[in-house]
């Protein structure tokens, strides 16, 4: 099937750019001129190099023997936990910021929900001696203050979200408040594949790497650039855009997203955006959201900071809509099981958003040949608090 | 069918009067849940021109604290599209002039495009401001259904707005042109600088078809005036939701304000 943007920035239904005018100059500036910079030689020459000798990739493609045997498939992890930093986010802040540069900017600003996104930046601006500024949900702050001093130590100024429910939704409306009032020389660099186009086509194309390297990895391992399946866990969905990218088109290859069911889709305390949300406008584009039958944006629940998002980018919502794409949920409880279960099996302890996309393999039936990449975004020291409250291991 | 009126009160408006028009702001059940249809009265009263009511949303992105609060307390009050179209059932037995409908793109969708133009021409809605739908999805999509029921839709240009682009907007609208008077979100930001200045006679000098209300930052006779030297006219938001934050008197303090605003005694 073929997935990818259209013209006016949409995938089939989902997408396009509703942003105020105020916004115009500035997106429509990255419109122009994104495609020629990510395709400049140049360009990719210096994105190269960073995830080569900076960000440390490419990233394994671990074959999991023991989760392997637990659930009767041949399981590959890709390590995108071992990238500088701990998560996948870096392939995206490493672009984005080579393409500041490109467009002459001089400041960044980027919003974070769980930190991962932010220490991100503020690592990509150190590394470019830049301005940075992240906002950050005051409740998040006090919920992930390692990250808050990470970013800080990076020299970022961290500016709490003070506004609506003080989370990453309302830590993104500041941002793109901040980019109103400093349209000139400053680039958002946003850390999903969410915000009006041609974000999501943009971060979806840094991230592609992921799949990039699966193809040519799992080539030399199994003889096949392709797998029976790829899972990745879907908040806003930078990383399975990422894992998917290079599989779209192959109908063989069956792509499982996993949501965040906090304490149970029918509990009402959820992230599960396919399964809650209805068609709607939230941060620049037209794509599942969960909202009141008002249209009033939902605060949504996971013990996941990470997947605590109440939309899902747009290419997600037509990979849903379309059946491209088959989507599970995993509940908080489920998540944290299969979060230890990983390891104590492989000696892995994976981001509690992650452990999402490993509960999924408990809900799913292989056959002992299906070969079955999953996506092992981030590394879980970040959720050490989380896994020690939790108790149960 | 809906009644299609033969002129929109905003054009007709602009026709008898071409300066020193106040357009006022508020946010649909805010300070309390019932004052919507109150504060409407008042305003025209008062010796508003045009009155744009705030459909509240949670997340709105182009307004500064003053007006995001107002969203807020207007939504733990209750407020919804659906009140405010019952609280403005009939605003036109005694409300002449033309009304506007202001807000998000989210709530209009899922109350549904279509019933919502019907709603709004049987209630006397003259047209919209929704912020967050930019020219090219209102042309795609909107257009059409808008202008079968005769509702305007009012877009927004500011300082960054290209003159290409501005000609662009200029020659798809109707009513007038909301100029955002800087870069930046809804708020007082103090007076009215030289860069503004040169924006607005920038602006002015393209003799646009539509005319034009200057907006964002405007908050007393001063900055009113000064606006009103460069445009048709000029729109109050914030500064007239903090008069409504603080009132013990509603319908003296909106006359209190809108008086001193126009330099009425």
């Amino acid at each position: 099937m073929k997935i990818a943007v259209d013209e006016r920035g949409y995938y089939g239904n989902f997408g396009g750019a509703y942003i105020p005018e105020m916004l115009y100059p500035n997106v429509e500036e990255l419109r122009q001129n994104y495609l020629s910079i990510l395709n400049d030689e140049g360009f990719r020459k210096d994105f190269d190099h960073l995830l080569k000798t900076y960000v440390g990739r490419p990233t394994p493609l671990y074959f999991a023997k023991r989760l392997s045997e637990r659930y009767q498939a041949k399981i590959y992890l890709k390590r995108e936990d071992l990238c500088h930093t701990g998560a996948h986010k870096v392939n995206n802040t490493i672009g984005q910021i080579l393409l500041a540069k490109r467009l002459n900017k001089k400041n960044i600003i980027a919003e974070t929900g769980a930190g991962q996104h932010g220490v991100a930046t503020a690592t990509v601006c150190a590394l470019m001696g830049m301005e940075c500024i992240v906002y950050m949900g005051e409740i998040d702050m006090e919920r992930q203050k390692p990250n808050v001093e990470r970013m800080r130590i990076l020299g970022t100024e961290v500016r709490p979200a003070t506004s609506g429910s003080k989370t990453l939704k309302d830590a993104t409306n500041e941002a793109m408040r901040h980019w109103i009032n400093n349209p000139v020389d400053t680039h958002y660099i946003i850390g999903s594949v969410v915000g009006p186009h041609p974000y999501p086509d943009m971060v979806a194309r840094f991230q592609s790497v992921i799949s990039e390297e699966i193809k040519w990895q799992l080539k030399e391992t199994e003889g096949l650039e392709s797998p029976d399946y790829v899972i990745a866990c879907v908040g806003g969905g930078s990383n399975a855009a990422g894992a998917f990218y290079h599989y779209y088109e192959n109908d063989d290859v069956k792509l499982i997203a996993v949501e965040a069911a906090g304490l149970g889709n029918e509990t009402g305390k959820s992230a599960a955006t396919t399964t809650l949300g209805k068609p709607g406008v939230l941060h620049g584009s037209r794509t599942l959201l969960m909202q009141t039958k008002d249209g009033q944006v939902v605060e949504p629940y996971s013990i996941s900071a990470g997947l605590d998002y109440p939309g899902i980018g747009p290419v997600q919502a037509h990979l849903f809509e379309s059946g491209r794409a088959k989507f599970y949920s995993a509940t908080d409880e489920e998540a944290m099981k299969a979060g230890i279960l990983l390891s104590r099996l492989e000696g892995i302890i994976p981001a509690i958003e992650t452990a999402h996309a490993l509960a999924a393999l408990e809900k799913m039936t292989f056959s002992k040949d299906d070969v079955v990449v999953l996506n092992l975004s981030g590394r879980g020291d970040k959720d050490l608090e989380t896994y020690i409250k939790w108790g149960r291991y | 069918m809906p009644v299609i009126l033969t002129k929109n009160r905003i054009e007709q408006l602009f026709e008898e009067k071409k300066e020193n028009i106040l357009s006022v702001y508020f946010t649909a059940g805010f300070p309390k849940l019932e004052d919507t249809a109150k504060i409407v009265k008042y305003l025209e009263n008062s010796g508003a021109d045009i009155i744009e009511v705030g459909i509240p949303f949670s997340d709105p992105v182009a307004d500064g604290p003053t007006i995001q609060e107002s969203n807020k307390t207007a939504l733990d009050n209750g407020i919804s599209l659906k009140l405010i179209f019952e609280q403005l059932s009939d605003i036109r037995k005694e409300v002449k002039i033309p009304l506007i409908l202001m807000g998000y793109i989210n709530p209009v969708l899922q109350y549904g495009v279509e019933a919502f133009c019907k709603k709004c021409v049987e209630i006397g809605v003259d047209g919209f401001i929704l912020p967050d739908l930019p020219l090219q999805e209102y042309l795609d999509e909107y257009k059409t259904i808008f202008e079968r029921y005769g509702l305007l839709n009012i877009f927004l240009i500011t300082p960054q707005t290209s003159d290409a682009r501005i000609r662009r907007i200029d020659n798809n609208s109707r009513g007038f042109i909301y100029m955002v008077s800087l870069a930046g979100t809804t708020g007082a930001k103090g007076d009215i600088s030289e860069d503004q200045v040169n924006y607005f006679k920038r602006v002015k000098k393209m003799n646009l078809n539509n005319p034009a209300l200057i907006g964002f930052g405007i908050s007393n006779k001063l900055t009113f005036n000064r606006a009103c030297a460069h445009a048709s006219g000029a729109i109050i938001g914030s500064a007239f939701i903090n008069v409504l934050k603080n009132s013990k008197n509603l319908e003296k303090d909106i006359s209190g304000f809108i008086k001193s605003v126009k330099g009425i005694q």
